[in-house]
């Protein structure tokens, strides 16, 4: 994610940043004038996180017996056994449904009209059921376990998607690459394999990248088909009342890990996107766009 | 050359190698006591044990044979509900009556309960789906038969008869029954049919609803609700938990009679489950059961229900 | 196609539900977003900070872990709202993450001549964003924010596992009544898409009629 907005001494003065032509460089009073609002703005963002921490004191959240039970290797072990539960999901679904949707972009790529038509149709169908409904499906109406279940459904939003990346991205690779492959005698396929997809999945990597962040996201949805997954655990230690109940507590830690897991693989996409971009092999591709962020599922309609 | 070197892939494959070393190193040092933090309310001494029938078999229900050929039973529970199914998250171990009837049905069904049970915790939600896909062949988990439900899968039992009630905090006088409720808080679980009974039968009470019976007796101990109601099992797991602070008071105003969930189609099961409810009401592990588990809340026994042969016919 | 004759209400109450969802977490999901845009190119720094911590935070955390945490943590300080509102409050601040780096992508868009020009007649940061930019950037993000919106449309099936009445949950009292639950979810399905796509082409119509010609 871009973080140009967080580095505010920069922002206004290099003149390349869009936000900084939405204001001028303060002069002395707007300097002051801006100390003032960001004292007051920062006030009231002091005030309000001193609010909640007061209500969370006040209800004894940190209190010693609330966060007890994260102290014994039994407790502990079961976060780890369902932190391990979404993480197999998860892998399990990204390698699925990349390759699903290497098959589907393959195919709405083919040069044959019946198959380009069943690929998207299933594609265009995947990506506008919403992923629960899939899942659930799945689960109750094909009586399957709720792991495969919830792979399953991953794997088939997920892997539409990708395919939508894939196929923009070897169409997105410039003209002349496919025309002199072509003219040095290749066939189809290994236009395809040698040429049009490595400079393809290179452009793309990053936002491969950010849809797999939505995947592991969706591994949360395990929690509603029985799963014993990350927040499964969670929840169990939340409603113990030999525990003292510590729901806040609980939602704390859970929420730490999964935000933790989701920027170190968006810091990931990012990284390749700024690897890629001072790269030779990429000077065909216009790598610059791939923007790397998690996406919201779906956003790609 | 205006770029500096491109990292080839493997170091790439370097850099996620130690993440996930560290990473590992990180799991493993995780250090802390061992054993679980200190349960709340009395506890139950010594467990009953149940006599294994070791020369039962039931070759005509699917669900037993394909359980004996795996060399165990799978069997749905609550791991949400104290003193009836509940589960240790530290130890992993599950207690409860549901828990012990469970256990004593697997006995009669020649499975040892020590070793040939696999316990898997199922959510109310989705109960008709686990017995349905085959993920569980038994569940015991506060269950009521109802007539929506004998559509989607089978039961066997009663094998107790709840009723609702309230649960208030020990020092609460004015609230001693459902005529009592007019204009204070009380709460209950979404979507259940004692919150909904409670709207409909009882106007004047204040309707509370959450996502689970856990945050209504959070909130009771608060005094941010006046009342928990729901049936008196759960209740009286809730007050066994910590008896000083909460009681269940009043008559049962409805009438839950819980049953086992089987498979829809395995009539054998159920019908050998309501021989070993009958059995085991007989010899008294029924009431050993209760003891151990609910009694422990400082109600005695009532009487074992007899099993509805109508359910299995 | 019984199953959907039969139980026309039934349907038509889940519909609704998921409708009503929908546009409610819209519009507060439009509302703090383009606020926390707003933050998020704001001269001051502390906004800018808080516009950027509500959307890390937000776009990082699985929307399922939001309903938890608020359908759990919110009753902990006596806050008993009806299901539908918390519903509401976790699909609107969690898209409203996504819309804000919809309109922040959009603000971009605009050339620089026009934040310049509206500088130079001497307009605050407020006039130059209100009454310049986010006009002309709201051409742009039409699209973007549809397809937010559509997302938030197929998120909204989480609300029915939290006890809301929604589209998807009516499986549930189907199956009870002995319907065939593969034709229950086909029309769960048609619904879905019947709400999808009017999103789509309303966005589509509105694209048309104020878009950026491209």
């Amino acid at each position: 994610m871009s973080l140009t907005a967080l580095s505010p001494k920069r922002a206004p003065r290099t003149g390349q940043d869009a936000p900084s032509a939405l204001y001028d460089i303060p002069g002395p009073r707007a300097r002051a004038r801006h100390l003032v609002y960001g004292i007051v703005a920062a006030l009231a963002l002091l005030a309000l996180v001193a609010w909640v921490i007061h209500l969370l004191v006040d209800t004894g959240q940190f209190a010693y017996v609330k966060w007890r039970p994260f102290g014994y290797v039994g407790v502990q072990e079961l976060l780890l056994r369902g932190l391990g539960n979404t993480l197999k999901a998860f892998a399990l679904a990204a390698v699925l449904a990349l390759a699903l949707g290497a098959v589907l972009a393959t195919g709405r790529l083919s040069e044959h009209r019946p198959v380009r038509w069943v690929s998207t149709l299933l594609v265009e169908f995947f990506r506008a059921m919403p992923v629960l409904v899939m899942i659930f499906f799945v689960f109750v109406a094909l009586e399957v376990q709720p792991l495969p279940a919830l792979v399953t459904g991953l794997t088939l939003y997920n892997g539409s998607v990708l395919a939508e990346v894939f196929r923009s991205g070897v169409v997105s690779v410039d003209r002349g690459q496919r025309e002199a492959a072509y003219a040095l005698g290749m066939r189809k396929t290994q236009v395809m394999t040698y040429v049009l997809v490595p400079q393809a999945v290179r452009a793309m990597l990053p936002t491969i990248i950010s849809q797999l962040v939505v995947a592991l996201k969706d591994t949360s949805l395990g929690f509603l088909i029985t799963y014993e997954e990350f927040l499964h655990a969670g929840r169990l230690i939340a409603i113990n009342m030999d525990y003292t109940m510590p729901f806040i507590p609980v939602v704390i830690v859970i929420s730490a890990v999964y935000i933790g897991l989701c920027m170190l693989l968006s810091w990931f996409a990012n990284w390749v996107a700024r690897r890629e971009r001072g790269n030779l092999k990429n000077e065909a591709v216009p790598v610059g766009r791939a923007e790397a962020a998690p996406t919201m599922p779906g956003t790609r309609m | 050359m205006r770029t500096p070197a491109p990292h080839p892939p493997h170091r790439v494959v370097a850099v996620l190698g130690r993440a996930l070393a560290a990473a590992l190193l990180l799991g493993t040092a995780a250090c802390g006591a061992a054993g679980s933090p200190p349960a709340r309310g009395p506890q139950p001494g010594k467990l009953p044990h149940y006599a294994v029938d070791t020369s039962f078999s039931l070759p005509s229900s699917p669900t037993w044979k394909s359980a004996r050929e795996r060399g165990k039973l799978i069997v749905g529970v609550k791991e949400d509900q104290p003193g009836m199914g509940e589960k240790n998250p530290a130890t992993g171990t599950f207690t409860g009556f549901d828990v012990e009837i469970a256990k004593m049905m697997a006995a009669s069904l020649g499975f040892a309960p020590g070793r040939q049970i696999e316990y898997k915790a199922i959510a109310s939600a989705n109960r008709e789906t686990a017995l349905q896909n085959g993920q569980i062949d038994y569940y015991v988990g506060t269950y009521t038969i109802n007539e929506g439900r004998k559509k989607l899968v089978g039961f066997a039992g009663p094998y107790y008869i709840a009723g609702q009630r309230l649960l208030v905090r020990k020092d609460e006088k004015r609230l001693r029954g459902p005529q009592d409720m007019a204009g204070r808080k009380i709460c209950s679980a979404v979507g259940s049919t004692p919150l909904q009974r409670i709207q409909s039968d009882y106007p004047r009470a204040e309707a509370v609803a959450y996502d689970s019976y856990a945050i209504c007796v959070d909130n009771l101990l608060n005094n941010q609700v006046d009342a928990v109601t729901t049936d008196d099992t759960i209740l009286l797991g809730y007050a066994a938990k910590d008896p000083g602070a909460l009681k269940v008071v009043g008559k049962a105003f409805s009438k839950e009679p819980y049953g086992i969930g089987v498979p829809r189609q395995d009539r054998a099961l159920a019908r050998a489950l309501d021989e070993a409810i009958t059995a085991r009401e007989k010899d008294g592990d029924w009431k050993r059961a209760y003891q151990v588990t609910l009694g422990l809340s400082g109600r005695p026994a009532p009487k074992p229900p007899r099993v509805d042969p109508a359910l299995t016919r | 196609m019984d199953v959907l004759t039969q139980n026309f209400s039934l349907y038509g109450e889940g519909f609704w539900g998921t409708v009503k969802l929908t546009v409610y977490s819209s519009l507060l999901a439009l509302g703090v977003g383009v606020v926390m845009a707003g933050f998020r190119v704001a001269p001051v720094r502390a906004l800018r900070v808080v516009g950027t911590a509500w959307v890390t935070v937000l776009r990082n955390t699985p929307l399922t872990l939001l309903f938890f945490a608020m359908l759990l943590g919110l009753p902990r300080f006596g806050v008993a709202l009806p299901f539908e509102l918390f519903a509401v409050l976790a699909l609107g601040c969690y898209t409203s993450a996504f819309i804000c780096e919809a309109v922040r992508s959009g603000i971009n868009t605009v050339p620089v001549g026009q934040g310049e020009a509206a500088r130079s007649l001497g307009m605050t940061f407020g006039q130059t964003l209100g009454a310049v930019v986010l006009p002309q950037a709201f051409r742009s993000v039409i699209a973007p924010i549809g397809s937010t919106l559509i997302a938030l449309t197929k998120n909204s099936a989480i609300a029915g596992s939290f006890s809301v009445v929604e589209l998807l949950s009516t499986y549930k009292t189907l199956s009870e009544n002995g319907y065939s639950v593969i034709w229950s979810f086909v029309w769960i399905a048609v619904g879905y898409l019947i709400l999808t796509l009017t999103i789509s082409a309303l966005f589509h119509a509105m694209e048309r009629r104020w878009g950026v010609a491209r």
